[in-house]
């Protein structure tokens, strides 16, 4: 499964903007570029693997420092940009996200990844309170650090609905180990406790996604699906420009109800507590 | 995981503080220990190691027979020994006292 | 009588490592200025955790103290380290955002609230995977929100670390303060040693690792602000000291040209001297300005 890594991402970044090809000066893992959607300029972001690069440990498309700081750089450039634009005219940012993980490296560790990842993050978030629409198009694995780097700061999160898209703090073979439980046993209990679940279907009842699509074959999609993801990514900038710039549409939405009512009943109980002095 | 519970319905004492000692800790617990709303004192346990209700039972009566406070205790347990319980429990009752 | 000058200094001191998450709090306040804000007996616990036979903690092993620190008001957010390793879950880090979000409530109403976070954590739940890992971002966004209005000061200082998502929540914030003792990193030894082999990380290394996450090596590269001793009573100093400097002009994870450049001037063919990084990045150019 590891060689699939990226290939749904690339695929839908061409997809989606024509191109396929790293700009001078950022590493090969990191794609970038200007498309348009409905007619509005949009920053495209994808980080894919690159079997060459300098860095050993983001070789099969995990997020490493330079990927965090080349997409930090260029949604920084947006933002500059569009500084003194209204909000309306902000230009959207789309998160194409198809990565295994963060990388695990000594190189990563000693030179401050979760420093890199910190930056990028900050740089996605300032855009969304910024009142760039920032939209995450989860094309196929988003996992833990990788996926809180690239794409899970955004406005509003869709996601295709087949077994090949895997979204989780943990790889399965890790977390079966860590929590000694044979990977089975973790499985079954995905189906019975939502947040555990390695199934995109219990991920949407959380409350996090905007919405599901479906492609028959994700990674060679067709015409017809490309122009229906456009116009689901069209309704999910066009929902952002309208919604808060937080990101309380997680926790407010009808499925938040049901499934994050400790969510909820924290920060009502906090939120009494707090002015009662 | 097993909950259990007992009741002591000779605890008649009025006691007015509340009080919250230790942590879910491997071979720790946390007490919250407080007025109770019902006669006597009652006790809910949670403990994350199942089996071992006869040492709770053990504790908790060689507890209430010097302590006579009408109390609610609630405790959630990750496996401490009955020593660490009883410790933790007089630790509670002296922050009640005081 | 000489006797008490010659009893040495950590005779006297008091270790802020040796308390647990809730008195780590209370200790950084002035006294008799801070009340605890939905405890132990408001019992809003983990609904996953007892679903999978695990014993639950009344207040999530998250600590919420709200008062004042030299005067200015403050809210102290601390992670308890030794229920279940600190690790973040849908109630403990639902908690940590609804602080720092209502923090800022008062920030924009004229009344700036420094937020302290006590982070002795390896990161995300497993027992909660996704909505620990939800939190994580949403715990990073509303850190991000206060940002500009008061400072976020993280305190890392026990053994546990800081790890997983919350270390990005470090990597943000406005000021980092760590002891030697302790070590800020994405992922730990073991993970990493799992996922790349030992020939990458041995794990078992602890000089290495100490070397690599710890406290001085961290604070001596710029990546965090302050180095003190495990004393109860100079980490409340170090504390006072950032919520009084207020906002930093910029903030470390904004500057990214900076450490991009940085990051490009690395020879990675083979692994990272760290005395070399260290001379190299702890110029007066980085860090928090």
């Amino acid at each position: 499964m590891n060689e699939q890594i990226g290939l749904r991402g690339r695929a839908w970044f061409k997809a989606l903007t024509g191109s396929d090809t790293p700009n001078g000066g950022d590493p090969n893992s990191v794609l970038a570029t200007t498309a348009t959607i409905e007619n509005q300029q949009s920053l495209f972001l994808c980080v894919v693997p690159d079997k060459s690069s300098r860095f050993p440990c983001v070789r099969d498309g995990q997020v490493g420092l330079e990927e965090a700081f080349t997409l930090a750089t260029h949604v920084r450039t947006a933002i500059a940009e569009d500084r003194d634009k209204p909000r309306e005219a902000k230009r959207p940012i789309i998160a194409i996200v198809d990565v295994k993980s963060q990388a695990y490296g000594r190189r990563e560790e000693t030179a401050g990844i979760f420093f890199a990842a910190a930056v990028a993050a900050d740089a996605y978030a300032s855009a969304r309170m910024a009142g760039h629409p920032v939209i995450s198009l989860i094309a196929g694995q988003a996992f833990s650090g990788g996926f809180l780097t690239h794409g899970y700061q955004a406005n509003r999160i869709l996601a295709f609905d087949d077994a090949g898209i895997v979204i989780h703090a943990m790889h399965k073979d890790a977390a079966a180990r860590i929590t000694r439980r044979p990977v089975a046993e973790l499985e079954k209990l995905g189906h019975e406790i939502a947040p555990m679940s390695y199934d995109v279907r219990d991920y949407a009842k959380l409350g996090l996604l905007f919405k599901l699509l479906h492609a028959d074959d994700p990674q060679h999609p067709t015409s017809n699906e490309v122009a229906e993801v456009r116009n689901s990514i069209q309704q999910a900038i066009a929902d952002s420009r309208k919604g808060k710039l937080d990101l309380s549409n997680r926790w407010e939405s009808d499925a938040a109800i049901t499934m994050r009512k400790g969510t909820l009943a924290v920060r009502a109980a906090l939120e009494a507590q707090w002015f009662n002095e | 995981m097993e909950k259990i519970e007992f009741n002591y319905p000779e605890a008649k004492r009025l006691i007015t503080k509340r009080a919250h000692v230790g942590v879910v800790g491997s071979g720790d617990m946390e007490v919250l220990l407080e007025p109770n709303r019902e006669e006597g004192a009652q006790v809910f346990i949670t403990t994350s190691v199942n089996g071992f209700g006869d040492a709770w039972k053990a504790v908790f009566d060689r507890f209430f027979s010097k302590f006579d406070g009408a109390v609610r205790i609630d405790i959630n347990d990750a496996g401490a020994t009955p020593g660490s319980v009883l410790l933790r429990l007089e630790q509670a009752v002296e922050v009640i006292e005081q | 009588m000489n006797a008490p000058t010659l009893i040495p200094d950590f005779v006297n001191r008091k270790s802020f490592i040796e308390l647990d998450a809730r008195a780590r709090a209370q200790s950084l306040f002035d006294e008799s200025t801070s009340k605890e804000l939905v405890g132990p007996f408001d019992r809003i616990e983990s609904p996953w955790l007892a679903k999978q036979g695990i014993a639950p903690q009344s207040d999530d092993g998250c600590i919420v103290i709200k008062g004042k620190i030299g005067g200015l008001s403050a809210v102290a957010i601390a992670f308890e380290g030794a229920f279940q390793g600190g690790s973040v879950g849908e109630v403990s880090g639902a908690k940590m955002t609804a602080a720092l979000d209502l923090a800022t409530e008062d920030s924009e109403a004229g009344k700036p609230t420094a937020a302290i976070l006590l982070l002795e954590t390896g990161g995300v739940r497993l027992q909660e995977a996704n909505l620990g890992l939800a939190a994580v971002a949403e715990i990073i966004s509303s850190a991000l929100a206060l940002r500009p209005h008061a400072p976020v000061i993280t305190i890392v200082a026990g053994t546990v670390g800081c790890f997983g998502g919350m270390s990005l929540v470090a990597g943000l914030s406005s000021y980092t303060i760590m002891t030697r003792e302790a070590r800020l990193g994405l992922n730990g030894p073991e993970v990493i040693e799992q996922e790349s082999g030992i020939d990458e990380f041995d794990a078992s290394d602890r000089a290495l690792i100490w070397a690599i996450h710890g406290g001085e090596q961290r604070v001596g590269m710029g990546l965090a602000d302050v180095l003190v001793e495990d004393d109860a009573g100079k980490i409340a100093a170090a504390v006072r000291d950032c919520v009084h400097k207020g906002v930093p002009e910029k903030h470390r994870s904004e500057q990214v040209e900076l450490y991009r450049a940085r990051i490009a001037a690395l020879d990675t063919s083979s692994q990272i001297d760290l005395a070399t990084l260290r001379r190299q990045w702890a110029d007066p150019q980085g860090g928090v300005r």
